[in-house]
């Protein structure tokens, strides 16, 4: 047999020996995670006939809240109250409410995300998870609610391709940078409905945090599944967050790959997403100076404590600049405290930046911290799509955490390498 | 399944975002007014019972919000022909039924208030104003049959039907 990652857990996932791309399955879900989608699910539920009102598996879903939180409005207020009801009336074995943080890092946080997994959520960023392994897909709320009721949902086998990154990264670089140069060396569109194995040496020596990063943004240059290499940080990192066994799938050493895209990231520059495309991306060089209103750390994407850290260490004993804001929000209740217990959070607020509680904050432009017209924000995030963060007039730039901090200091577009 | 209509065309790389902003989500009634506004200012307020839309590369990109494919039904427009989508639009879009069909040549085979003429099994796209005839992939019998079912949760009711007449 020779078999990528993603064909190994659909082989097995819909109890098959083998299979190949363009393939249709029918795959058994191991984990749903749900959110503000939840609403809609139960709004399904509600037309269904009394005796098939039940989930397939009350102990393989789990629900939060994280996109508008704390409530915003009565109409949003009223929502949560629909899923706490949701999830009392069906038995939800792991609901957090509006008390854990952002799906993507409360998962694996919690131990619920395992190796060998396939899981599906009503949240685009469900790549995440390709870091810990598991083979992991964003679906809408109709899809889920065919899996609530069956447990199992249509898939097409993608293709697999390879991103195989070598090299070294400088220092105060991250990976957030080199997701940013693939997406705009290739295209938003790039991965589109394929499976993405990310390898080589600075995929190996990278941080399960930084790994996250690149699975997360996966999603924004099309992928279906976004995969990290298997190796023992994977299980280091759930040792302790699980009971359940813990076993890598590896693809075979002639599994079958699309393309695999060789990338070298030495002497790469910082690399910045302009206005409004994610593949819109300039070396830093080209663009410094741009003025920014709001800087923003946080989100699914880059809101965990490496992150908040290396802003920390740009920011330590300094202001952030007179005509810029910053908003910074710790990606879960974990990474709050453990930013509290490191003086990370202390640093941060000595100059000046404002810490939100856990939530998805001004990433998807509804909750809060919103951009007036002809505003600029620089943003650690996913997206910069036109008017995403605010007005259609705005503009989102996205770079990694330290090049986020460093412009703040200065209130334009900085290389966090020229920052002391 | 035939579908015809008058013709929108929209570039590569429309995002979900665009198509139904979060910004009007908790405003009842305003969503209708700002559907792919970015794209073009025209389209909420002229997109008539009938219309199709024609798209380029990565229809659909970003968000997984079903509001977005959600929001084509209501304005009546019939399909959606673009040279490919976002994954998770569509899912989507077959899941609540919503006629779909890649097409790798359809930009460059139209443009805006042309007539199109959809044969959504055999995945033919014909210009009728042109009289020119593209050949889009055709879907695959599983997705073909959930689109012409009315959608997911069509089909489940069925189901639960069936299975209480069963019992």
């Amino acid at each position: 047999m020779s078999m990528t990652i993603a064909e190994k857990i659909l082989a097995r996932a819909s109890g098959k020996e083998e299979v190949t791309p363009g393939e249709f399955i029918t795959a058994k879900i191991d984990l749903a995670m749900t959110h503000i989608a939840t609403a809609a699910v139960a709004a399904a539920y509600m037309g269904f006939p009394k005796r098939f009102k039940k989930v397939w598996d009350p102990e393989k879903i789990v629900m939060l809240e994280d996109h508008y939180v704390p409530a915003p409005n009565v109409q949003w207020a009223t929502i949560h109250t629909m899923i706490r009801k949701f999830a009392k009336d069906y038995g939800i074995k792991y609901f957090y409410d509006v008390k854990a943080g952002i799906c993507h890092q409360v998962l694996p946080e919690r131990g619920h995300v395992r190796p060998g997994m396939l899981i599906v959520g009503t949240d685009s960023h469900t790549t995440t998870y390709g870091a810990f392994n598991a083979a992991s897909a964003g679906i809408g709320n109709t899809d889920m609610t065919v899996v609530f009721s069956k447990g199992e949902l249509w898939f097409q086998v993608p293709q697999s391709i390879g991103f195989n990154i070598e090299g070294k990264l400088e220092d105060r670089l991250m990976s957030k940078d080199i997701i940013l140069y693939i997406a705009g060396k290739y295209g938003a569109d790039v991965a589109t409905y394929k499976s993405i194995e990310y390898t080589g040496k600075v995929m190996d020596d990278m941080t399960m945090a930084s790994r996250m990063t690149m699975s997360n943004m996966g999603l924004e240059i099309g992928g279906k599944f976004a995969f990290g290499p298997p190796d023992n940080k994977i299980t280091d990192f759930l040792k302790g967050r699980t009971n359940e066994p813990l076993n890598l799938v590896f693809p075979d050493e002639d599994a079958k790959y699309e393309t695999v895209y060789d990338i070298d990231v030495t002497d790469m520059e910082p690399q910045v997403a302009c206005p409004h495309t994610v593949d819109n991306v300039k070396p830093i060089s080209e663009i410094e100076g741009t003025k920014v209103d709001q800087a923003f750390i946080g989100s699914c994407t880059n809101g965990r404590l490496e992150d908040l850290r290396i802003a920390a260490e740009i920011l330590d004993g300094k202001k952030i600049h007179k005509d810029c804001r910053m908003i910074v929000i710790p990606a879960s209740w974990e990474v709050y405290k453990d930013a509290m217990k490191e003086g990370i959070l202390e640093k941060l607020i000595d100059a000046e930046a404002m810490i939100c509680n856990c939530s998805c904050g001004p990433c998807f432009g509804a909750h809060m911290g919103l951009l007036a017209p002809k505003e600029n924000c620089i943003s650690s995030s996913n997206r910069n799509f036109r008017g995403r963060m605010g007005s259609d007039a705005s503009g989102i730039y996205l770079a990694s955490p330290a090049t986020v901090a460093a412009s703040a200091i200065n209130g334009v577009i900085t290389d966090p390498r020229k920052v002391e | 399944m035939k579908i015809s209509g008058r013709v929108w065309v929209f570039p590569d790389n429309v995002d979900t975002d665009a198509i139904t902003p979060a910004k009007y989500f908790d405003k009842p009634g305003e969503l209708r007014n700002h559907i792919l506004e970015t794209f073009d200012k025209t389209f909420p307020k002229e997109v008539q019972p009938g219309d199709v839309i024609v798209a380029g590369k990565n229809f659909g990109c970003g968000s997984s919000r079903e509001t977005a494919p959600d929001v084509f039904p209501p304005l009546k427009v019939g399909v959606i022909v673009a040279e490919s989508f976002g994954r998770i639009f569509y899912r989507n879009s077959v899941a609540i039924g919503l006629p779909i069909l890649e097409c790798p040549e359809v930009s460059k085979a139209f443009e805006k208030g042309q007539q199109m003429e959809v044969d959504l099994e055999e995945a033919t796209v014909k210009n009728l104003t042109t009289g020119k005839t593209i050949q889009g992939k055709k879907l695959p019998p599983m997705l073909l049959n959930i689109i012409k079912g009315g959608g997911q949760i069509k089909l489940l009711k069925k189901e639960f039907k069936a299975a209480a007449k069963k019992k």
